[in-house]
């Protein structure tokens, strides 16, 4: 279903990245626009209200350190599905991967750090939730690989199976005794994991970003990469070049999810220390969309990840202040993600114009031409 | 006595798996029908939860059950305009504006409901019943069976319908083939962009109306983000009906039962936690994939845009 | 004046309208990224007769077809039917002036049945007429001598059977013109003669006909006219008095010069330009040792295919083995379980002595067993990734392209530059989308990759389908060459009996998935080919 163009080998440009980038400018200014002309329908003051955003998203010291660590997780996220979706593996069941392994890691993470010694308990844990992320794909993957049967059907019912069975998790064997509300205990905030120096912002946010550099450095310069990408362009020509398609299909499969499970790691350890019941940041939908936007290159989701660390961090603020419900962001972001979609289709339109010519075709562009 | 508690536990199950699978089974025809024409919707639930809350509005000002099931119709049907100009015409990932689609649906939707009723919480009566003679006298089964709103006996009449044309229209043909391989019905002589188009906006207003039933008939209120996966149960359902409406049917009101199924264990006095009952339909349809192996047959052109001579 | 080879009469029809063009084209130029595929294309098609457009590979034939039909729009110029200028805007548009298909490539829906793939475009709305289209399908069947099962699923039909059916789809819509753009790829030599016996009749009738093809005697058998594109532009016309008046030798002579330029000369007299062979290859001696032999396989049958059945032959060292046969009787699932592509259930297959029954597809390749494949779009290229890539597909992770996993960018454009340059590959450049390649060019570069890197021993499966007559010859040394000179071993499974008596040593015959027979190529061979072929037993 997904046909991304290979960057495999032909170019070396570096600019190829920024391009999704720069064209994200102008759909972010038209969806803010759509978004204050809502807000002055119902009498707020929309300078005011993206004033405020920026202000907790991005031009406050402690709003910045909260945008950044929020983008950590959104980035393992998102390593993981690119893993995936090159593949054209629909790997939808993010949630349920992203919520179990964050169960079963504040489950056992209180247990674990205070028996083992510091450092050693946070990467077991870490080891532990890409390991749950990862589990959690199996039946998928291995059902897409031998059965051939579609992921998209396997992978949301393993996601509300993961939802729910977390919640069960957390209500039953790791409830805390010491709450009332069911919640699993806390992680002591000298246990997680350490803050960058000078800041407030945790060591996940470099995970995550090698995260990112090492999928994009694997996707475009390895034979692990190409042999994906040619999986997900053409799956026949996969068998017919000799590619082990099933190995292929379970291994992407189980590193997406074990790059989700990290994002549900790094985001307890980083972040909460503990889960309560039915908690769902539901990272997952506007993540795809973000994904997609990036053309499936590594790099680029790191600002569209970004933007969206700030809006969603900030809107939160601003929404509140304007007494807005916080789901005001929500209709803005959406509206965003449509127009993202249409300076994409404006770019690829202008592309195929300086390609019609229309009086004297030049010789040198005659077929065969560049090697005669 | 366990007579008695089994034909409650028949009866809340039934009517409950009714209440529960009629959204799914409309929103599932739906999603079916433009799956079959090559477009996957996954803003389906975006569209439900505009139907749901257009329709409990009109219905809430016009005092008027049908005009709202109308009302959440056509607000699908506008969703779905969205998707038909931004897949379908300009041939953009149907993925990315389904999901914008899904978000800005559930934006809207929540802010709006905040705003108006947020603080008043008004619901609507329940929706009269046409009880259909003789059978709705059947013991224990013909009062859940038979005693249902009209919108529900038009629900099953759609699947009749779906069937009849997919199968032995050209219409079904062309929608059939837009799925399966865009440039040869093009090739044909007949638009793709057109066929797609109909089927994108088939799924609107049918999703719209699951939507509306959610929150007119089912709730009697509508409350922001409610359909509660419904509209990506429906894409499941499609799926794994392989393009036969009567597996909708069965598929929804599978599901529908096993959501009502701890209401009516409640019934009979078991008490299972919430979460277990949950995941016992997502559970049991895994374990059916598995046991079976079934292969859902998706359409070869699913998700892909056409645009004419490229290659 | 030269004599006549040919009668005229009953060639030219008595209903023709010799005035006026059906269609005339002017000026048509249309360009792709890197490629100007039009460049200034003017043409007549006139009515009762038989339009043949030549060209090599990548001249720009589809494209202009492509035009006519709706599928493109161009860049410039006009179109004229029956004297009043037509914008084409869609294929509806083209149906609508009369002018029907037969696409290169298959618009066929696998999963439809015939029938239903019939229907598509017939009716509007909720109406359906099944029945009619019944009718007329076994009218038009019976009219071409096609006997199909309206109700069977058209992707289990045999390639040949398959454009048998897009013939008749396009003649259900062409009314005025028809386009058949390679319509004979697949077909048997039977098959081709009745399609020949229908253009005769449609001819006659008055339509207009535009014929695409690259073998020339076919060509020549039914075209009144001949066009020849050469890198986008017309290279010129020979009008139906030339093309009836000149003897055979020469007329191809001049074709070919037409077609080719200054590389002409070297396909003078060539078996691929006369369409048959003369000279048997002298006889060889081959050494005994056996590179690949099968030993009683079978495979199941999938999807309403024959399988194979308790197949066993050898491959020496050197020879070229041919398979004949009917398509569709077993060929791919041969050469599928050679390729490890498709398990075996009874029976075993060796290379070079040892059993490869249960060794990957990977494996046979390091060992150098190299398919060429049939279906060059659905699994032979991704149409996604660069020509490059694509020609190193099936050296993922190896030496010298990557290193320890990670690739070398500039050994793999050098190699593929060599390639495109060996086997002369249109294309912009390397870095082209391969799906952007002409047909012809595409099967190129399937044949690039897979005769390069030593192989020991090569499947084909109809190598040269598809290839203009240049590029075939081209093909057919190489593989001869292999043979001869490195040893490489072939299998050439092809359905055109003239290429197997051109290269092959021996020629073993497929039907329904049995072996019937292994024939060795001397005089008279074709007689007890042919005879295999249609079910006889062997002597
Ligand atoms: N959709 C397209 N996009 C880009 N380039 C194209 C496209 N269609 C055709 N071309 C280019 O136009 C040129 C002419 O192609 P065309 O298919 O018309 O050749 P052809 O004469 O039919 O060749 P063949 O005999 O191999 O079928 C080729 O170089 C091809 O790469
Ligand atoms: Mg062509």
């Amino acid at each position: 279903m997904v046909e991304v163009e290979g960057e495999v080998i032909p170019r070396k440009r570096w600019g190829a990245w920024l391009g999704p980038v720069g064209q994200s400018i102008g759909p972010i200014l038209l969806g803010l626009v759509a978004g204050g002309i809502l807000l002055l329908l119902t009498g707020r003051n929309p300078l005011a209200f993206y004033g405020d955003i920026l202000k907790r998203g991005l031009f406050s010291s402690s709003g910045v350190q909260d945008s950044i660590t929020r983008m950590a997780p959104l980035l393992l996220m998102a390593a993981g599905l690119i893993v995936a979706f090159r593949a054209n593996i629909w790997n939808i069941g993010g949630d349920g991967q992203f919520l179990l392994a964050a169960a079963i890691v504040s489950g056992f993470g209180p247990g674990l750090v205070a028996v083992l010694p510091a450092g050693l308990g946070l990467v077991v844990l870490c080891l532990l939730a890409a390991l749950v992320g990862a589990l959690w794909t199996i039946i998928p993957a291995l059902l897409k690989a031998v059965y051939g049967m579609n992921e998209v059907i396997t992978s949301l019912m393993m996601t509300f199976v993961g939802v729910n069975l977390a919640n069960l998790l957390i209500k039953g064997p790791f409830r805390s005794q010491k709450t009332s509300v069911p919640q699993t205990d806390v992680i002591p905030h000298d246990k997680l994991l350490p803050y960058l120096p000078g800041t407030r912002i945790h060591v996940g946010i470099l995970f995550a970003l090698v995260a990112v550099g090492a999928v994009y450095y694997v996707m475009t310069r390895t034979s692990f990469g190409l042999r994906l990408s040619v999986l997900g362009a053409n799956p026949r020509a996969a068998v017919h070049v000799g590619i082990d398609v099933r190995r292929l299909t379970v291994v992407a499969f189980m590193i997406s999810g074990a790059f989700i499970g990290l994002a549900a790691g790094v985001e307890i350890l980083g972040v909460w220390g503990y889960v309560r019941a039915d908690w769902n940041p539901n990272f997952g939908l506007t993540l795809f969309a973000l994904v997609f936007l990036a053309r499936l290159n590594a790099l680029a989701t790191i600002p569209l990840v970004g933007f969206y660390a700030i809006i969603s961090m900030g809107g939160h603020y601003a929404a509140r202040r304007a007494g807005l419900p916080d789901d005001f962001m929500l209709m803005v972001v959406g509206l965003i993600l449509l127009f993202m979609t249409l300076t994409e289709y404006v770019a690829a339109r202008r592309e195929r114009r300086a390609t019609r010519l229309v009086a004297g075709p030049k010789a040198a562009l005659r077929p065969g031409g560049a090697h005669e | 006595m366990s007579n008695l508690l089994t034909s409650t536990f028949l009866a809340a199950l039934i009517s409950g798996g009714i209440l529960a699978g009629m959204p799914l089974l409309l929103a599932g025809l739906g999603e079916m029908v433009s799956e079959r024409a090559g477009v996957l919707n996954i803003g389906l639930e975006g569209m439900m939860l505009m139907g749901g809350y257009a329709g409990f509005v009109v219905a809430l000002y016009s005092h008027s059950h049908w005009l709202g099931l109308f009302g959440g119709l056509l607000a699908g049907l506008v969703a779905s305009t969205v998707m038909v100009i931004f897949c379908v015409r300009l041939g953009l990932d149907q993925i990315v504006v389904g999901i914008a689609l899904l978000v800005t649906a559930e934006g809207i939707t929540s802010v709006l409901q905040r705003a108006q009723f947020g603080t008043t919480y008004p619901r609507l009566d329940s929706m009269a019943a046409l009880k259909i003679p003789v059978l709705s006298g059947i013991p224990a089964l013909g009062e859940s069976l038979f005693n249902q709103p009209l919108v529900v006996y038009v629900g099953l009449a759609l699947v009749a319908v779906a069937h009849w044309v997919l199968r032995s229209t050209s219409m079904g043909l062309h929608l059939r083939a837009a799925g399966e391989k865009p440039q040869a019905l093009d090739a044909a002589g007949v638009s793709v962009t057109a066929t797609r188009s109909v089927a994108l906006l088939v799924t609107g207003s049918l999703g719209g109306l699951g939507g509306a039933y959610m929150s007119i008939v089912g709730a009697g209120i509508f409350v922001p983000f409610m359909t509660h996966g419904a509209g990506f149960i429906g894409i499941v359902i499609a799926m794994l009906s392989r393009g036969r409406a009567v597996w909708v049917l069965i598929g929804a009101f599978l599901f529908g039962m096993s959501v009502s199924l701890s209401t009516a264990l409640q019934l009979v006095g078991v008490n299972v936690p919430q979460d277990v009952v949950n995941m016992l339909p997502f559970v049991a349809v895994l374990v059916a994939l598995v046991i079976f192996a079934r292969e859902a047959y998706l359409p070869a052109a699913l998700g892909s845009p056409y645009v004419r001579g490229s290659r | 004046m030269v004599e006549m080879t040919r009668p005229v009469a009953g060639r030219s029809g008595a209903t023709r309208d010799l005035s006026a063009p059906v269609v005339e084209i002017r000026g048509i130029c249309k360009a792709f990224p890197g490629v100007v595929a039009n460049d200034d294309v003017s043409l007549a098609v006139f009515g009762g007769e038989v339009h043949c457009l030549l060209g090599e590979n990548g001249a720009g034939k589809s494209t202009l077809m492509n035009i006519l039909s709706g599928m493109y729009q161009p860049d410039a110029g006009s179109i004229m039917v029956d004297g009043q200028e037509v914008r084409i805007g869609s294929p509806r548009d083209a149906l609508d002036l009369g002018i029907g298909t037969v696409y290169q490539h298959t618009t066929l829906i696998p999963v439809f049945t015939v029938l239903e793939n019939l229907l598509l475009g017939q009716g509007r709305g909720l109406s359906m007429d099944q029945k009619g289209a019944l009718a007329g399908l076994k009218k038009v069947a019976a009219d071409l001598g096609v006997d199909v099962d309206p109700h069977v699923q058209a992707g289990r039909l045999a390639l040949g059977q398959q454009q048998q059916v897009e013939i008749i789809k396009a003649l259900w819509g062409g009314s005025r013109v028809l386009i058949l753009d390679e319509p004979t790829s697949m077909l048997t030599p039977q098959g081709i003669v009745e399609l020949e016996r229908v253009l005769l009749q449609l001819k006659e009738r008055g339509l207009a006909i535009i014929f695409i093809t690259h073998k020339l005697h076919e060509a020549l058998d039914v075209g009144d006219r001949v066009t020849v594109l050469r890198q986008g532009r017309v290279v010129g016309t020979l009008e139906p008095d030339t093309v009836h008046a000149t003897p055979r030798p020469e007329l191809q002579e001049r074709i070919v010069g037409m077609m080719f330029g200054e590389e002409a000369a070297a396909l003078a007299g060539v078996a691929e330009v006369r369409g048959q062979v003369t000279g048997r290859r002298a006889r060889r001696e081959i050494s005994p040792e056996a590179v690949l032999e099968l030993r009683g396989v079978s495979v199941e049958p999938q999807r309403g295919e024959v399988g194979i059945h308790d197949v066993s032959l050898i491959v020496r060292r050197g020879e070229i083995l041919g398979v004949a046969g009917v398509d569709g009787n077993g060929q791919r699932e041969l050469a599928e379980a050679i390729a490890g592509q498709r398990a075996i259930h009874r029976g075993d297959i060796l290379l070079g002595g040892t059993s490869i029954r249960h060794a990957s597809i990977s494996a046979r390749q390091r060992q150098g067993l190299r398919y060429v494949t049939d279906d060059r779009l659905g699994e032979g290229t991704v149409s996604s990734l660069s020509v490059a890539v694509n020609l190193v597909l099936k050296r993922i992770g190896d030496g010298p392209f990557w290193r320890r996993g990670l690739v070398r960018e500039d050994a793999i454009n050098e190699c593929a530059l060599g390639l495109v340059e060996g086997f002369d590959i249109k294309t912009p450049s390397v870095q082209t989308r391969c799906g952007t390649l002409s047909g012809g060019n595409i099967q190129k570069l399937l044949l690039a990759r897979e005769l390069s890197f030593e192989p020991k021993i090569v499947v084909y499966n109809k190598p040269t389908h598809g290839l203009d007559v240049k590029t075939t010859h081209v093909v057919r040394d190489r593989i001869r060459e292999l043979a001869e000179k490195e040893y490489v071993s072939a299998l050439l499974i092809s359905t055109d009996l003239e290429e197997l008596l051109d290269l092959c040593d021996r020629i073993a015959v497929l039907f329904r998935g049995r072996l019937t027979g292994v024939v060795e190529n001397r005089v008279g061979a074709e007689w007890e080919v042919g005879r295999l072929m249609v079910g006889g037993e062997s002597r």
